[in-house]
């Protein structure tokens, strides 16, 4: 007893299953950065889709489910990520790789006028806003002639294939430019996935993630203990820029070719993002891999059946938005009290022992 | 000098069209504070209804859309009151969501049925019948149709002021706690008024359905014109709606006197910069 009295108390994120679950997901990662030495191209391929979707759910996530920002325009970053990249390689002559990075860098920039003209508007209002803001960049960049204009342009292969980084790979697997092209793409794709995660996961233990839940939550009270919503939201929305931009730029790395409307595309970068986030759980980063992995495998048994696809995929959100709003894993984690990315600071050690159960509020 | 005002008439016939996608919008809105991402959609999805009502039945489209008028009140009406009521609360994010979703599964039920192809409704000689009125010809067809949204606003104003209707839907939009006690009951109050949205919706998709070509996926392009002519009028306030149409429609025809590729980028620039000088709108009236 006096032992426990002489513990000190302690403010805790980390439970249990999240250690188990850090070292699971270390070997997850391990065996992820192996994969290109046992699966095949096709499989690496699937991998990229799954990897790429993972990454622009995950920067969704961050800006509806902790930030409270529901933006149906985010492809307006996937798109001018993607058109910078075009640009730096096609007209700048930069290598494919830098050229990712800067793309992200300019999608950042491209969020800073945005954020001035969206955060004039409130809540579903700001969903609208953001899907003019990315019709207006698509129309934009489909007058640039350059670049293709409304058809669009493809890379050269010259820069897709002289990389510098695909002989090494090259030599190091025995293979040719184009599957050392796959794997690059699907390193790189694995990189942001992590990065993406990681990131998220601190932003939200940080005492900035805590302001965010805290502005999500109930904004007055938010601010009249001192929290700046309006800086947090802005950072928010710019950082997810940042992602959305890296994720489309390394897209249309893998695609080379690009075109508006593609790049632009509702459905391929927002709806399926929604769809993802609402159908794994909203506001938790567990959530979007369990929807990513729900959608993949919908995607593969329903490919064949066209618009049946997405009418269904259309159904199923609604569904769970109505009877189970916190998604799968909210169902998962209200039965168990598993988190594998916890959140909510528990006290714990001090002479009350406390319940390794979390609520599904993370 | 007389191409100019003719590109200012043409741009206000057009605000009509315009006023007459976000009357509907700005309506739900209004009463439950509703976004409805389907408006679009649903204004397409009445398009397909008279069209399959003139092709089925041989109708006039004119008769066609009486016809589709209290079919598509049940379809609002319904959509209110078994799916919609459900997501209204403090939370932003089933409404929107849900409509999302609602939005896609229109848009891919259409394309099963109907296929991708594009579609017009025709209205015979009225399509290129035109009246001059002094030195610019003007088409029957675009005047009836501000005609017709003059004829909504007025309508709807009546509505809302003049009948118990009108005073439950108000009631209910201030507080609807307090109108359930005086015997309103909010959830059927929000259906009919998404009904008769969804009326006027009908009134739009004929003047789409027999203007120009449309296909299942115009749909989201129809919702974002509306939500710029809300944002432009101002919420709250339909005369500020038609303003805001006649706004967009004027910036897209001088954008497509300069280029034809920019007639919907001027929209949308017209847009922007309203929200830059007059965030609140022109005519602002509700505080959110």
């Amino acid at each position: 007893m006096t032992d426990a009295s002489l513990t000190q108390w302690k403010v805790e994120t980390r439970t249990r299953a999240s250690a188990i679950s850090a070292v699971i997901g270390a070997l997850v990662i391990v065996l992820a950065f192996a994969a290109p030495l046992f699966a095949s191209r096709s499989v690496l391929q699937d991998l990229f889709f799954i990897l790429t979707m993972l990454a622009l759910a995950q920067n969704w996530n961050l800006l509806a489910g902790y930030a409270g920002l529901v933006s149906v325009g985010q492809q307006a970053f996937v798109g001018f990520g993607a058109y910078a990249m075009f640009a730096l390689v096609i007209l700048a002559g930069l290598d494919p790789l830098a050229a990712i990075l800067l793309a992200g860098i300019a999608s950042a920039l491209l969020a800073i006028p945005t954020a001035f003209f969206l955060f004039r508007l409130q809540g579903a209002y700001f969903a609208i806003g953001s899907w003019v803001i990315a019709e207006v960049v698509r129309l934009a960049l489909a007058q640039w002639k350059m670049l293709g204009g409304g058809t669009g342009t493809s890379l050269p292969r010259e820069a897709t294939r002289d990389m510098p980084a695909l002989k090494f790979i090259g030599d190091l697997f025995g293979v040719k430019s184009s599957g050392a092209g796959d794997i690059l793409t699907y390193w790189l794709a694995l990189l942001l996935a992590i990065a993406t995660i990681f990131l998220v996961y601190r932003l939200l233990r940080s005492k900035q993630g805590l302001g965010l839940a805290a502005v999500r939550d109930n904004q007055e009270a938010a601010r009249s203990v001192g929290v700046d919503a309006r800086r947090m939201k802005t950072l928010v929305y710019l950082a997810a820029a940042f992602g959305t931009g890296l994720a489309g730029a390394l897209i249309y790395v893998q695609k080379a070719r690009i075109s508006p409307d593609a790049a632009f595309s509702v459905v391929d970068w927002t709806a399926y993002v929604i769809f993802i986030v609402v159908i794994g759980g909203i506001g938790t980063i567990e959530g979007p891999i369990v929807g990513v992995i729900v959608f993949y495998i919908l995607q593969t048994l329903l490919a064949d059946y066209g618009s049946w696809y997405l009418l269904i995929l259309g159904l199923i959100g609604i569904v769970i938005m109505l009877f189970a709003p916190r998604g799968l894993w909210g169902l998962f984690t209200g039965r168990t009290g598993i988190q594998l990315f916890p959140v909510r600071r528990r006290l714990t050690g001090g002479p009350l022992s406390s319940s390794t159960k979390g609520g599904p509020h993370g | 000098m007389t191409s100019a005002f003719d590109t200012i008439i043409q741009g206000i016939l057009l605000g009509g069209l315009y006023a007459l996608f976000a009357a509907g919008l700005s309506l739900v809105f209004g009463i439950m504070r509703l976004v409805n991402l389907a408006h679009g959609d649903l204004i397409v999805l009445a398009a397909f209804l008279i069209l399959v009502l003139v092709t089925a039945l041989g109708l006039n489209p004119f008769a066609a859309a009486l016809v589709a008028m209290p079919l598509m009140f049940i379809v609002g009406w319904a959509l209110q009151f078994f799916l919609l009521n459900r997501t209204l609360g403090a939370d932003i994010l089933p409404p929107l969501l849900v409509t999302f979703g609602l939005s896609i599964v229109i848009q891919n039920g259409l394309l099963e049925v109907f296929s991708a192809d594009s579609r017009r409704i025709s209205v015979g000689g009225l399509e290129s019948a035109s009246i001059a009125l002094g030195p610019i010809n003007v088409g029957v067809m675009p005047l009836l149709t501000l005609v017709s949204a003059i004829a909504v606003i007025i309508g709807l104003n009546q509505l809302f002021y003049r009948t118990s209707l009108g005073r439950a839907f108000r009631a209910t939009s201030d507080d609807p706690v307090t109108a359930g006690l005086m015997g309103i009951r909010p959830k059927r109050i929000f259906a009919t008024a998404t009904g008769i949205a969804m009326v006027v919706v009908t009134i739009a998709a004929l003047y789409l359905g027999t203007r120009a070509n449309f296909d299942p996926t115009i749909g989201p392009a129809r919702l974002i014109y509306a939500f710029e002519a809300v944002i432009i009028g101002g919420l709250g306030s339909l005369w500020g709606t038609l303003a805001g149409g006649i706004v967009i429609g004027i910036a897209q025809t001088f954008g497509a006197a300069i280029n034809p590729e920019w007639q919907i980028l001027a929209g949308h620039l017209a847009f922007l910069v309203v929200l830059l000088v007059r965030p609140r709108g022109l005519f602002p009236r509700a505080v959110d």
